[in-house]
Order: C-alpha cells, then sequence, then structure tokens
C-alpha cells in the first residue's frame, strides 16, 4: 500500500468524490472507442459513445451545480448518466450512483468502509433491477469483487481496482445471460464484457483520486 | 461504406429536422427527441406513446396521428431514449385519462420506460404499460434477455390506438395492447448486416452466399446460419416457426416487413409464397401490409408477423389511421 492509500479511519470529503468523478469521466472518454468496439463483438457497438455522452454532462453538472455533499454528488451523477445515456447502460450506471449517494446520506465526511457499504448498496441496487447476479457476464462482474476488496483490506482503493479488473477480465470466457450479448449464446464467450470494462475503469478511477 | 449523411452525431436531429419540415401536422421537438401529434392532448382520449432506438423507421415516429401514437421518443441509433424524453411526451399528451406506453422487450426500453412511468406518475400522470415481446426467435428462457419485440409492435400500436381514438378508457386501452401481443409472433430472416452511421460498417460479418434465419431488429444474431434459399424456403420455414408457436384458429393479420434494404418486387414475391405457406396450412389471412414498417437501416431481408383477430380486433384494425408511416379511411 503506497502513502497516499487511505487508511480505515481516514475520511473522504466532497472534493475527493468530484476528483472521483472527474476521473472517471476522462477514463470513460479516453478508453471510449475501446468500449465500443468490445461492445461490437457481442452487443450493439455504442457502449463507448453512450457512456462517454453521459459523463460529459456528469462533469458539466458537477461544475454548473457543486454538490454539497459526497452523497449529493453520487446522486446528481446518477442522475445525469439517467438523463444523457439511454440504453441499458443509463438507468443501471444511474442506480448504481444514486443508490450509493443515498446510503452515504447527508454526511460530509465519510469513511472508506462506508463508501464500500454504499457502492455494495448501488451494486445490489443494480443487480436487482437488471435480474442480474454474478457470472451473468455483465457490469456485477466487476462491481461485486471491487466492492468485496474495498470492504474487506483497510479501504484499498489500489485493491478494488484491482479486483474490478480481474474480475472484467473474468468476464472473457463466460456465456452471456443477460442482455442484448445473451442472444448470441454459446457465440459470446471468448470476448470480454463491455459494461464489465466500463466498471472497472470507474472504480479504477478511486485510486486516482486518493492521489 | 456509404451513407446519405452528414456526420453520424447528427443522424438523429438530422432527420427529425426532416420529419418536421415535412408533416406539419406533428410538432417534431428536435431537441428533446419527443415527436407528438399536433392536436395532442385530445380532450378525453387516453394516449399513446411509445419509442425506443432509432434506426427502426417508421417506427416509431412515424406511427404518430390519428388513429395510433400520440407521441413517440426515438433514442439514438439502436439506443433506448431515455426516461426525460418519455416523461416530457407523456406530459404533452395527457388530457387526464391516462397514457400507455407501448415497449419493446429489450433490456434498455424496458429500464427507462420503467424509469419513466414512476417518474410520470409523480408528476400526477396515470400511466399503463404494455410489453411487446413477439420474437419467436428467442428461446423464451432464462438463458436470455427474453424473446424480443419486434412487427407486432405496429399491430399493437395501431389497435390499441383505435381502440384509444373511440375513447376507450385506459383499463381497457391497456388489455387490448396485451391481447393483441399475446395473440402476434414474428420471424425475421437477414440477406445482409445492417450498418450503423457511428460504426461506418457492417455490425456483425454475414458471408455472402448465407442467409442468417431468426435474426433480430439490431442485428442479433438468430437461431442458425445456412446457405442461401429461395423466398418460397424462406417462407416455407418462417411460417412453419410462427403457426406452430401461435397455433392460429381465428383469421389473421399479416404483416410482410421489410428490414430496410430489400425492394417492394422482392418482398411482395415473398409475400406470394407467405399467401401461399398459410394457405397449405389453413390459416386464413383477414388482412396484409407489405412494406417497410420495423426496419433494421439498410440490412437486407424481410419479417413476418401474424396476428389472431376476432370481429372486434379487425374493425379496430379497419378504423381510420393518419400517420406519415401508415394512412387509411381518413
Amino acid at each position: 500500500m503506497s502513502s497516499s492509500e487511505p487508511a480505515v479511519d481516514d475520511v473522504l470529503d466532497t472534493p475527493f468524490f468530484l476528483r472521483w468523478l472527474t476521473a472517471a469521466a476522462a477514463s470513460v472518454s479516453r478508453e471510449a472507442a475501446r468500449l465500443t468496439d468490445l461492445d461490437a463483438a457481442i452487443g450493439d457497438a455504442d457502449h463507448g459513445t453512450n457512456m462517454q455522452r453521459g459523463f460529459a454532462a456528469v462533469t458539466e453538472a458537477l461544475e454548473k451545480e457543486p454538490p454539497g455533499s459526497p452523497g449529493a454528488a453520487l446522486i446528481l451523477a446518477g442522475r445525469q448518466l439517467i438523463s444523457k445515456v439511454g440504453g441499458a447502460s443509463g438507468p443501471l450506471y444511474g442506480t448504481l450512483l444514486r443508490r450509493a449517494g443515498k446510503a452515504l446520506g447527508d454526511a460530509e465526511r465519510i469513511t472508506p468502509q462506508q463508501l464500500a457499504d454504499a457502492l455494495r448498496a448501488g451494486a445490489d441496487a443494480v443487480a436487482q433491477l437488471g435480474g442480474a447476479a454474478a457470472g451473468d457476464k455483465t457490469m456485477l462482474d466487476a462491481l461485486f469483487p471491487a466492492v468485496e476488496a474495498l470492504g474487506a483490506g483497510a479501504g484499498s482503493f489500489a485493491a478494488a481496482g484491482e479486483a474490478a479488473e480481474k474480475g472484467a477480465l473474468a468476464t472473457v470466457p463466460m456465456t452471456a445471460r443477460k442482455g442484448r450479448a445473451s442472444y448470441l449464446g454459446e457465440r459470446s464467450a471468448g470476448h470480454q464484457d463491455p459494461g464489465a470494462t466500463s466498471s472497472a475503469l470507474i472504480i479504477a478511477a478511486l485510486a486516482e483520486a486518493a492521489r | 461504406m456509404k451513407m446519405l449523411i452528414n456526420v453520424p452525431e447528427t443522424v438523429v436531429a438530422d432527420a427529425l429536422r426532416g420529419l418536421a419540415a415535412s408533416h406539419p401536422e406533428l410538432i417534431v421537438d428536435v431537441e428533446n427527441r419527443v415527436i407528438v401529434r399536433r392536436d395532442a392532448p385530445v380532450e378525453g382520449k387516453v394516449a399513446l406513446v411509445s419509442g425506443g432506438g432509432s434506426g427502426h423507421e417508421p417506427l416509431h415516429g412515424g406511427f404518430v396521428g390519428p388513429g395510433m401514437l400520440d407521441a413517440a421518443c426515438p433514442g439514438e441509433v439502436f439506443t433506448s431514449p431515455v426516461p426525460d424524453q418519455m416523461v416530457r411526451a407523456a406530459a404533452a399528451v395527457d388530457s387526464g385519462q391516462g397514457v400507455l406506453f407501448v415497449v419493446k422487450s429489450y433490456t434498455g426500453d424496458v429500464l427507462n420506460f420503467d424509469m419513466a412511468a414512476e417518474l410520470a406518475e409523480d408528476e400526477g400522470i396515470q400511466v399503463a404499460k404494455v410489453l411487446v415481446n413477439d420474437d419467436v426467435a428467442v428461446d423464451d428462457g432464462l438463458s436470455t434477455a427474453g424473446r424480443r419485440g419486434t412487427g407486432a409492435t405496429v399491430f399493437v400500436e395501431k389497435l390499441a390506438g383505435a381502440a384509444a381514438e373511440e375513447g376507450a378508457p385506459l383499463e381497457r386501452v391497456e388489455s387490448i395492447a396485451r391481447r393483441v401481443n399475446e395473440l402476434s409472433r414474428s420471424f425475421g430472416v437477414a440477406l445482409s448486416a445492417c450498418s450503423t452511421p457511428a460504426k461506418g460498417g457492417p455490425t456483425f460479418d454475414l458471408p455472402a452466399g448465407e442467409l442468417e434465419l431468426g435474426v433480430g431488429i439490431h442485428g442479433e444474431p438468430g437461431r442458425e446460419r445456412r446457405a442461401m434459399m429461395t423466398s418460397r424456403e424462406i417462407a416455407d420455414y418462417a411460417v412453419e416457426t410462427v403457426v406452430a408457436d401461435l397455433r392460429p384458429d381465428n383469421p389473421v393479420l399479416l404483416l410482410v416487413g421489410g428490414m430496410g434494404a430489400t425492394p417492394q418486387l422482392e418482398l411482395y414475391g415473398f409475400a406470394a409464397e407467405v399467401h401461399r405457406a398459410l394457405g397449405e396450412r389453413r390459416v386464413a389471412v383477414a388482412r396484409t401490409l407489405v412494406g417497410n414498417y420495423v426496419t433494421s437501416l439498410d440490412m437486407a431481408g424481410a419479417s413476418i408477423s401474424l396476428c389472431q383477430v376476432d370481429e372486434d380486433l379487425l374493425r379496430l384494425w379497419d378504423a381510420p389511421v393518419r400517420t406519415a408511416g401508415l394512412r387509411w379511411g381518413a
């Protein structure tokens, strides 16, 4: 663990959450073409374009109406994604961030453990909304390991990022059972899931925000 | 790949500007992506709102008008619209009698319309939803996201739209829509892949000498690939598949739908084979519609959709309709 990594009793403030969401937006924008290519293989080739449009709206909204708390920042970001992304990704990512934001309440400073719990609440809400479980070759295959790592370790963002990345890679051999890739059946195996990939980018941005 | 566009980013907005210029009977909000019939909200009438990804024209914007939809929400190409569009549309057309959302069965459409229904109800708009899932090519099991919504959307929007125009209350309009979906089945065949403007080329690889049986309207794969077949062979395969699932004992409405790049000459030839194949299976055809209604951009190919009808549904089918994409009796 590097010295910039937070310890369990560290606190995360609103500027941290703004840095996180901005870093996530930059990362999604950088990797948009790759996300679209992954989606072209098993979906309909628009995941990168849609996520880029959504996160551009997130950064714009955060500047225009600066949120007063970590929870408010996540709720604002989630609302923008629901309004701008479309497809399945809009409601799913929007729900992830809104539910996590709601779980944080009005607290101005939160611990990494609270963040882990909030993200778990968000991931659970995504699972319920999409009717998906771990192993269905979806964004959950990156998110669940990430919140696990974040909660289990001493709130290590690097560990969460690695777990998410590993989870995304683990979707390669899986057969999709949800979303448009499910129509490919066994032919969906051998391709990395675009949603798990974008989830891993967003989790990896946590470490960037901590620096 | 050559396309008649400016840049991929403005394809949907450009098409909406063209729709507005060509159809003054519609109000087209290009920025917010909502198409509304100009006389909405119609006093005392239940409103129908539908929407989905662009690229399936004339669905849904082409079906806005008296006798069918009150509003439509076009998303990006092959991407579901967002809840904001749907709520805006519902608010624009609700006369106080409630709104029926016609939703095609795709994960994105379902999730966004669910959220929109909640938000609209928060604003005091009564909302009902009907899910269209008619594509028999897909197992309705646990291994996929479920049967897709395709050609039967036209039947649902036309028949429920006619009932609403007659003044039926929301509960009845919803139950007719549900019944029409249950009485409908579809099957599609691709002779070529479609190309999205954003990708600038084919979205999947279909070799020249092969066709895909049971394809979806976004180029989703079907049941199997085979060496190219004749129109007669394709009709037998498609009709057999649909009839085995629907088991009609009443006359049917028949939609012979083009996927976007197949000429009428071929579609009518295919329609002849479909009529023959249905006749051989003792299925009576009450009405036939041939043409591009639920398309998949520039995909070559065709689909058939059947809807079993009784006297009441047939009367609703024959009722006047005046939209950009479907028009008779008015």
